[in-house]
């Protein structure tokens, strides 16, 4: 009997954890580490020493490294993620903050906070391959589904500059409110969508005509808007909801896409900045800057379900495809 | 790299030097003061371009946003003495095609360069005078300010030292006229957060010099009589913007007690030593190209050029009464690493703003602290607010 049902457990452990076993890398800001959280256990399961002020955070394309973000060792290091120790560096150029890369996985595109560019780096050669000059304090980065613009927004020129990646060539530029600091395509890629932290919106641009088409306001009862400072963004895989990090304020707010109207503010820890969906779509992870955690967010039932203790300053996370 | 690094600097030539020719340019004048005061601290003592390196440098910022929008900055600056013509220098500007000024000016000289502006329709951003007057009964229509008040600095400090339970102040005035001002500000705060000024004590300045081979002598000595036999107190409060005393004041009074105010744990727009959001990107830009730290003024000029260029880039124009209309506006935010968006009062154009603690080292705590709660906006739980206001804008 009890045999049975110790087999049982176990069982139901394998099969739990071949469904959703995936691993979660979180920079940590201050401790200068990363934590690496096993999406079953929902624990920390090693933490990494990395560079000073790590914080933008992603897979490569091949899942052979993640790529962290060190703003002032003015570099950006390779996690193996076989040996989870880090193995080798990128030049990122001055003070990089936040990257994406092309849909070929081949290049990097890196903001760099104190020198007013865009960096272009060739992962494979581990070399600068271009720059493109943008507006003051660059941060947010994104690539449109078909590769096609590159979207780079500046905190302090309040703007969501497009870019040709090709011609690595800034092609128009879009005000936006306060502080733009991440920029999000629609799976669709037919809206572009710009939080500004310090204006306390979301920006929706129509990519084609590059014009603000709609603004996102939030409002949480009994909470003045001066905390309500939006950072991250994360869509879902098909489109419907997206999850908007409100910093300060303590909360994620969740927006139908189509509407662009909030339908929901989920209470996560403190200073909530950036997010990651496990690929199942199943949680979003957001990382809580002041209170040294990641809350877990599931996604059906819009709750918040578990909290994962990490290093200080959770800034960003990784999420391995598989 | 070195090419990458080429070819950038070429196109970053190309483009700012093309909006000049055929897109908006607006020039903004600068109007400070060419007699520098003596501090007490040498490592205090304020540089030849403390304030108008803050301007430059958001020119320059203005620069790289303007260069996406055919839009150009351009800064002229003027230093003036006491006994100079400030309405002179404003009729100088604008013959120059300047209709926007920053000011680093004592009260009177601002209020005489504004009147003479206002017929020509200039517009001012006080980033120098922090009286209370020029936001109370000598309010402009024409003059926004970025310096913060006393009474906002006041605040700030006094919301700190209530939230320390350190209630029980010492309080002591230099002999000039700003130290009391400074004072008057310093005991309406105690009053409104419910500190208790236990006794007021006068330093007089009795002349002499701040630079001596054998000062420290003497002030060892003299400091701790001038501190004795108080009532019991928590903190020392200086009211010294003349500096004559208040950096005399840590660690030599007579009780071992803490001192805020103008010196220890002061109130300020800025700090050298203040990285917090994004913070530390400023610092570094302004130590780059100038190779000092960033002091509160820069920070005050920084503010005011960037109003412009915020307004500008969503005016389109560099007409003084549509740029203060959209400051004045609702749709009107600055972003100025303070951690929430900086907004213009409407009833006396003071620009809200946290304020800093800063203690030499490091930023010890920014106000407005949990817990001060206003109906509008916390911010306004600093300086003077609306009910309170003296001004009639014209």
């Amino acid at each position: 009997m009890w045999l049975r049902f110790i087999l049982g457990i176990a069982l139901v452990l394998t099969l739990d954890g071949q469904a959703s076993a995936y691993r979660a890398y979180v920079s940590n800001e201050r401790s200068n580490t990363v934590s690496l959280i096993d999406t079953d256990a929902w624990k920390v399961v090693k933490t990494i020493k990395v560079g000073q002020r790590p914080r933008g955070i992603a897979y490569t394309k091949d899942q052979k490294y993640v790529l962290v973000a060190c703003g002032d060792d003015d570099t950006i290091q390779m996690i193996d993620t076989g040996t989870n120790a880090v193995a080798d560096t990128l030049p990122s150029g001055p003070d990089p903050e936040f990257f994406t890369a092309s849909p070929d996985g081949k290049f990097l595109y890196v903001a760099n906070e104190n020198d007013n560019t865009v960096t272009i780096i060739d992962i494979a050669r581990r070399e600068q391959v271009g720059a493109v000059q943008v507006g003051v304090e660059p941060e947010g980065m994104a690539m449109s589904p078909d590769g096609k613009i590159l979207i780079n927004t500046s905190e302090t020129t309040n703007m969501a500059h497009f870019i040709d990646p090709a011609k690595r060539e800034v092609l128009a530029s879009v005000l936006v409110d306060q502080r733009p600091r991440f920029a999000a395509f629609t799976p669709d890629g037919s809206e572009l969508w710009v939080s500004s932290e310090v204006g306390g919106t979301v920006s929706v641009i129509d990519p084609v005509k590059r014009v603000v088409k709609d603004k996102i306001e939030f409002a949480i009862a009994g909470m003045r808007s001066d905390p309500i400072q939006p950072v991250g963004i994360n869509i879902t895989s098909d489109g419907k909801l997206a999850f908007i990090a409100l910093g300060p304020a303590n909360h994620v707010a969740v927006v139908d896409v189509k509407s662009h109207k909030v339908i929901k503010y989920l209470l996560v820890g403190q200073r909530v900045w950036h997010m990651a969906f496990t690929p199942d779509g199943k949680y979003l992870l957001a990382a809580n800057g002041v209170s040294n955690d990641v809350s877990v967010i599931d996604v059906a039932a819009l709750k918040v379900v578990n909290t994962v203790q990490v290093g200080e300053l959770p800034w960003g996370i990784a999420m391995s495809d598989h | 790299m070195l090419r990458g690094f080429c070819i950038a600097a070429f196109l970053l030539m190309a483009i700012s030097a093309a909006p000049a020719a055929n897109g908006l340019n607006v020039k903004i004048g600068y109007l400070g003061r060419a007699d520098k005061t003596e501090t007490i601290s040498l490592i205090e003592m304020p540089a030849a371009n403390d304030g108008v390196a803050g301007a430059e440098l958001a020119i320059d910022d203005n620069n790289t946003t303007g260069k996406f929008l055919n839009q150009s900055f351009s800064l002229q600056e003027l230093l003036l003495k006491d006994q100079d013509d400030p309405a002179a220098a404003v009729q100088k500007l604008a013959d120059n095609g300047i209709s926007l000024i920053v000011t680093d000016l004592p009260a009177a000289m601002l209020l005489k360069a504004a009147d003479a502006g206002r017929q020509r329709g200039l517009f001012f951003f006080n980033a120098g005078a922090t009286d209370d007057r020029l936001r109370q009964e000598d309010c402009r229509a024409n003059v926004i300010h970025t310096a913060p008040s006393r009474a906002m600095l006041a605040d700030g400090l006094a919301q700190y030292l209530v939230w320390k339970h350190w209630t029980r102040w010492l309080l002591v005035v230099g002999s000039h006229a700003p130290d009391k001002l400074f004072a008057n500000a310093l005991r309406r705060s105690a009053q409104r957060f419910g500190a208790q000024i236990v006794q007021e004590r006068e330093f007089k300045d009795t002349g002499g010099a701040r630079r001596t081979d054998s000062g420290l002598v003497q002030i060892q000595s003299q400091i701790p009589l001038f501190t004795q036999s108080a009532p019991d107190y928590d903190v020392l409060v200086a009211a010294d913007e003349s500096q004559v005393f208040a950096d005399y004041m840590p660690y030599r009074t007579s009780q071992p007690r803490p001192v805020a105010g103008s010196a220890g744990l002061e109130p300020t727009t800025w700090d050298p030593a203040f990285d917090q959001w994004g913070a530390i990107q400023l610092q570094s830009r302004f130590e780059k190209k100038f190779s000092r730290w960033m002091t509160a003024l820069d920070m005050q000029a920084w503010m005011a050029v960037r109003m412009v260029g915020e307004a500008v880039s969503h005016v389109n124009s560099d007409d003084p009464k549509a740029i203060l209309r959209y400051t004045e506006g609702p749709d009107f935010a600055l972003a100025a690493f303070k951690g929430r968006k900086l907004t213009v009062r409407d009833w006396d154009l003071q620009l809200r703003q946290p304020i800093l603690l800063a203690d030499g080292r490091t930023v010890v705590s920014v106000s407005p602290q949990q817990g001060f709660l206003h109906q509008y906006s916390e911010l306004d739980t600093l300086g003077i607010d609306r009910p309170e206001t003296k001004c009639k804008l014209k």
